[in-house]
């Protein structure tokens, strides 16, 4: 009965081949955004404090990697990570990194952390720079080390000024994961292709389309409702 | 060292004028994708805010769908789809024929459809910026509505939506780089194909980030140019 209705909309037969292997790409392409984005936090953290560095030699340095890392296609980045990596295999087989490189999914997320952190070092820069400066002074003045003062004042208000422009650079890296199908990584785009490339039905990529958007909506509405709660003390009563 | 500059050259010993042919076909791509992309934008966000229920919901579907999809997968469904829909389109005339859609048209259409979703998002910012009493003082002194829109609201409009086109246009010239995958000799094609020849991966696709890099600082020169030029009527009121 619901196969039949569902057979109306979808071609059954296909559904049958392919509709499992893109679920199980669905949850890769989840899996490499969420382990990419938390890296990316993290790294971003340390870029971002080193942008605001007074070492004019390590804000220059953390400068360079925002502005390549923000100005070059992550397709492009990607291709030197798997492609290039390739090319220096005896040296890295000497240091025993070999193994890691080998590996395509290894390289998609060694190269979207990269970029993801680029990206967000910004947001929390910008987050940190627009806190008034009494703040750190008033953690300061309260004996804080300056670890303290970050960790517990300067940053939870940075990250409530970043929430929304990080959860659009998370439905970035979303969309922007697809790449990683170019490098044979079999994520739901990388299925899709496949599909593609044996069917020759076009009906897969409208599949992967209805998946994509479900998929950013789901994570839009989550962080919105999010961001709410963790905003509340912040509006009028 | 060398051994690879060398490869670089202009001629048929070296991959310098492929490459260079190539990042002119990206800069081309880009610069055709943009005025219609940032023009579609623009009526997008107008239909958005129009009274008409069915223009502002068709407008709304329309930027969660081109701002949600990852823009490779925009770009395999208008190449592939675009096929289908001729040759169905050819075959309800009667003709019967393999249409192959040009790849510089498909990412054009898919680019600028996208375009259009992020920088409908600009303009309705822009839009909303502008105080009601604008378009007023404009319906007061008997001007039409185009008129207002043209001599009025069109020139402050640009102002304020020049940060976030500027930012349009940099994800714009990245995004081009996913066309490589149709087959259209952009920088990133061409510089496959120079891989595949020369088995020097890393030392070309550095050079294509390079060139990409460089196609962002010169845009960021021009911007600061342009946005000077936007500003130059509110330079007194700051000073």
């Amino acid at each position: 009965m619901i196969r039949d209705a569902i057979g109306l909309v979808v071609d059954l037969n296909l559904l049958d081949r392919y509709g499992w292997r893109m679920l199980d790409g669905l949850w890769v392409t989840l899996k490499l955004v969420a382990i990419t984005f938390v890296l990316g936090a993290v790294l971003g953290l340390a870029v971002a404090l080193a942008r605001l560095s007074r070492n004019r030699v390590v804000a220059g340095i953390a400068f360079a990697y925002v502005y390549l890392f923000r100005g070059t296609p992550l397709l492009a980045q990607l291709f030197v990570v798997y492609y290039g990596a390739g090319q220096f295999r005896e040296p890295l087989e000497a240091a025993g990194l070999w193994w890691i490189l080998r590996d395509a999914w290894n390289c998609a997320l060694i190269t979207f952390t990269l970029n993801t952190a680029a990206y967000q070092a910004e947001i929390l820069r910008g987050g940190i720079q627009s806190l008034p400066k009494g703040q750190a002074e008033a953690a300061a003045a309260l004996g804080l080390r300056p670890w303290q003062a970050l960790f517990k004042v300067v940053l939870p208000q940075a990250l409530i000024v970043g929430l929304r422009p990080l959860g659009n650079e998370l439905i970035l890296m979303i969309k922007a994961s697809a790449v990683a199908s170019l490098v044979t990584v079999y994520d739901l785009m990388g299925v899709t292709r496949l599909a593609f490339s044996r069917s020759y039905n076009f009906e897969v990529y409208l599949w992967a389309a209805v998946l994509y958007l479900a998929l950013v909506e789901t994570v839009r509405r989550v962080w919105t409702l999010g961001e709410r709660r963790l905003t509340r003390h912040m509006r009028p009563a | 060292m060398d051994r690879l500059w060398p490869l670089l050259a202009f001629g048929p010993t070296g991959w310098g004028d492929e490459i260079a042919a190539g990042a002119l076909v990206t800069i081309s791509l880009a610069l055709a994708t943009l005025p219609f992309g940032i023009t579609l934008g623009l009526l997008v966000a107008l239909a958005q805010r129009a009274e008409n229920r069915l223009l502002s919901g068709a407008a709304t579907v329309f930027n969660t769908v081109f701002r949600g999809l990852p823009e490779l997968l925009t770009l395999l469904i208008v190449y592939y789809g675009g096929q289908l829909l001729l040759q169905w389109l050819l075959a309800a005339a009667g003709f019967s024929a393999r249409v192959q859609v040009n790849a510089f048209a498909a990412g054009m259409v898919a680019l600028g459809l996208v375009l259009a979703a992020f920088s409908a998002e600009v303009w309705a910012g822009a839009l909303n910026s502008i105080a009601k009493g604008q378009r007023e003082a404009g319906y007061a002194l008997g001007l039409t509505r185009w008129q207002t829109f043209r001599l009025v609201v069109a020139p402050q409009l640009l102002r304020v939506a020049l940060p976030g086109l500027s930012n349009n246009w940099l994800a714009l010239l990245k995004e081009t780089s996913l066309v490589s995958t149709i087959a259209l000799p952009d920088l990133m094609r061409q510089t496959n194909v120079a891989v595949g020849n020369t088995k020097e991966p890393f030392f070309f696709f550095v050079i294509a980030i390079l060139i990409y890099l460089g196609f962002s600082i010169l845009s960021g020169g021009v911007i600061a140019l342009l946005e000077a030029r936007a500003n130059r009527g509110m330079m007194r009121a700051r000073a």
